[in-house]
């Protein structure tokens, strides 16, 4: 499994934005956020709309600069954008006037500007054949499918061989199988090359299927990773099995929990409890402990949303 | 259906045509028979040619004095007689010469307004200003300060061609979209690749649109240009065909810069093709 040697630390990481009303103090999108990814560990992020997930994403991109905290990668804090840090854009954000070769190559020579035109198609053809592309390397982006899309956005990130993979819903806006296949494409790759990356869902069951650790974030303004959950399923998955294992169903329903219920309430929660932003509390639900835990199956948590 | 809508419309395209002739014609003779259509003055000037015949002459005419222009385009007998060959190509050269030297200033400005929000804001109001003049009354300025007739008519030519290519240049490249530029940065290009490879690529048809637009005004620029320099090109053609009330000539004249400017439009438009993308 993942060596336990910190890659990435986020620590103490707050983004604010003036406020649209004049006079108003800047609000905070999120705040005081900590925590880590290993090497070759895949990390999700969970929350809902607006919580400053892609923004998240951005300052650890380094697109985006943090007003507090800073974010640690390999023991230097990220200043700007870098090579090692792949992104695959949500809306993924394919140059319109450059094939799908001319699109990974435009990366490729990037990251090797000293190779020449041969070693960059060789090396560009590799990645296209990775993703099942391969016989579209000239077609023009408007010319493909939204899930080739998002393929040639996945091949121009791995191209280049980022230490980091850094996604931000890349699979949200495809058809539910589209997604399954590129979610069982990701998983080979990911799995296969233990490549460290950091990717932001909206799916519970993606989280599932594709992480080793996920990141709660509470609703926005002023955001807070409300806990950190260990993924109890054993790594060896498949998306057409994992619900037959003990542990599927404590997983989802305590992530389910979360979104429905404990993502609105979490002010409360932590006025109780004895909450520290720098050690959010790991929770690792399994089958064994999900009987005894009265949060995950008491509450009747659709009909109170709701209501509410 | 039988025919194409290609098909159809080169046939109405036809009948019109056909049709325009005839009445064109028709106009011309009968205005002759009834005898009072010419100014006196103006039969006087005109002589031999007016002797029973309309002001205006008759397709037939125009048609036999095209083709005299057509068979002969460059002959050249003096200052004042030149084949049509040469005066259009002489106003061409000053389009495209002052066009040329507008993109070249026009494209780099562009880039610095659209991607600076600092020049941006400084150059606004300028452009603002400049924009609406009307390229002619640049002219005495240019005269005066130039000295050169030549390179005056050229100068405004830049500067009628220069505000739309300078505008759309700016506004494409302000609207690349910002994913684009997310990707150029997270690969570390520099900005000189990112202007080339990326910007420049992606604000392309934008600027194209601007340097149609700026052709078609240099063209109807030019002629009124030269009607004022005077010396070669077809805008002093057309004016000193008037002095010589050659009306026969002066309608050859208008249909050339008409087919002139039409194939400017289409080389530009065909570039604009080239460079176009669908997101
Ligand atoms: N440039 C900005 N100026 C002001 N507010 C901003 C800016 N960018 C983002 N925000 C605010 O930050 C909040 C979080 O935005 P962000 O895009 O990070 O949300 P998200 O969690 O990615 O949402 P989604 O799941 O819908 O993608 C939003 O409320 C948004 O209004
Ligand atoms: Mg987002």
């Amino acid at each position: 499994m993942s060596s336990k040697k910190p890659l990435i630390s986020i620590e103490g990481l707050t983004r604010s934005f003036a406020s649209q009303d004049k006079g108003e103090d800047a609000f905070a999108v999120f705040e005081d956020v900590w925590f880590h990814v290993n090497e070759s560990e895949f990390v999700c992020l969970i929350g809902h709309s607006g919580c400053g997930k892609t923004t998240l994403l951005n300052i650890l991109a380094g697109l985006d600069t943090a007003s507090e905290g800073a974010v640690i990668v390999g023991g230097i804090a990220v200043e700007g954008p870098s090579l090692d840090r792949a992104v695959i854009f949500q809306s993924h954000a394919l140059m319109p006037w450059m094939s799908v070769m001319g699109n990974i190559a435009f990366a490729v020579k990037s990251r090797w500007p000293e190779w020449n035109k041969d070693r960059i198609r060789e090396h560009c053809q590799k990645y296209i054949d990775l993703v099942h592309l391969t016989g579209s390397e000239n077609k023009k982006p408007s010319q493909l499918s939204g899930g080739m899309k998002q393929r040639v956005g996945i091949a121009r990130a791995l191209a280049i061989q980022p230490k980091i993979l850094l996604m931000d819903e890349p699979f949200s806006a495809l058809d539910a199988l589209t997604r399954g296949s590129l979610q069982d494409e990701t998983l080979s790759i990911c799995q296969t090359t233990r490549q460290t990356s950091f990717m932001i869902t909206h799916d519970i069951d993606e989280a599932i299927l594709l992480s080793d650790k996920i990141v709660l974030m509470t609703n926005g303004p002023e955001a807070k990773v409300c806990e950190i959950v260990e993924n109890t399923l054993p790594r060896e998955r498949t998306r057409n099995d994992m619900h037959h294992h003990a542990n599927y169903y404590p997983m989802r329903n305590h992530l389910l929990d979360f979104l429905v219920n404990r993502s609105r309430q979490f002010r409360e929660e932590l006025a109780s409890a004895d909450y520290d932003p720098r050690h959010p509390p790991v929770v690792a639900p399994t089958a064994e402990n999900a009987s005894t835990d009265p949060a995950v199956f008491e509450k009747p948590p659709l009909v109170k949303t709701i209501n509410a | 259906m039988a025919a194409s809508l290609r098909a159809r419309s080169l046939v109405l395209s036809v009948v019109l045509f056909c049709v325009f002739v005839a009445i064109w014609h028709f106009a011309v003779q009968t205005g002759g028979d009834t005898g009072p259509a010419m100014d006196p003055e103006y039969a006087a000037l005109m002589g031999e040619t007016a002797k029973g015949g309309s002001a205006l002459p008759g397709p037939l005419q125009v048609g036999a004095e095209l083709w005299k222009h057509i068979s002969d385009p460059f002959y050249d007998a003096g200052p004042n007689d030149k084949g049509i060959g040469i005066q259009l190509a002489y106003s061409l050269g000053r389009v495209l010469l002052g066009f040329l030297i507008a993109a070249l200033v026009a494209i780099p400005l562009g880039f610095l307004v659209g991607m600076s929000p600092l020049f941006h804001k400084a150059l606004d109001p300028y452009i603002q200003v400049l924009k609406p003049i009307s390229p002619l009354a640049w002219m005495p300025l240019a005269l005066y300060t130039i000295k050169d007739s030549e390179v005056s008519s050229i100068f405004v030519i830049f500067i009628c061609a220069l505000w739309p290519m300078l505008i759309n240049t700016a506004f494409g490249v302000a609207s690349v979209r910002k994913e684009w530029l997310n990707v150029s940065k997270t690969l570390e290009v520099g900005s000189l690749r990112t202007a080339l490879l990326v910007i420049l690529p992606a604000a392309a048809p934008t600027i194209m649109t601007g340097m149609r637009i700026s052709i078609g005004i240099a063209w109807l620029v030019i002629v009124a240009a030269e009607m004022l320099v005077g010396g070669t090109g077809i805008g002093y053609f057309v004016w000193n065909e008037w002095n010589n009330l050659s009306i026969t000539s002066i309608l050859v004249a208008i249909l050339f810069i008409g087919l002139i400017g039409m194939l400017l439009d289409l080389v530009l438009a065909w570039v604009g093709r080239l460079v176009a993308y669908q997101e």
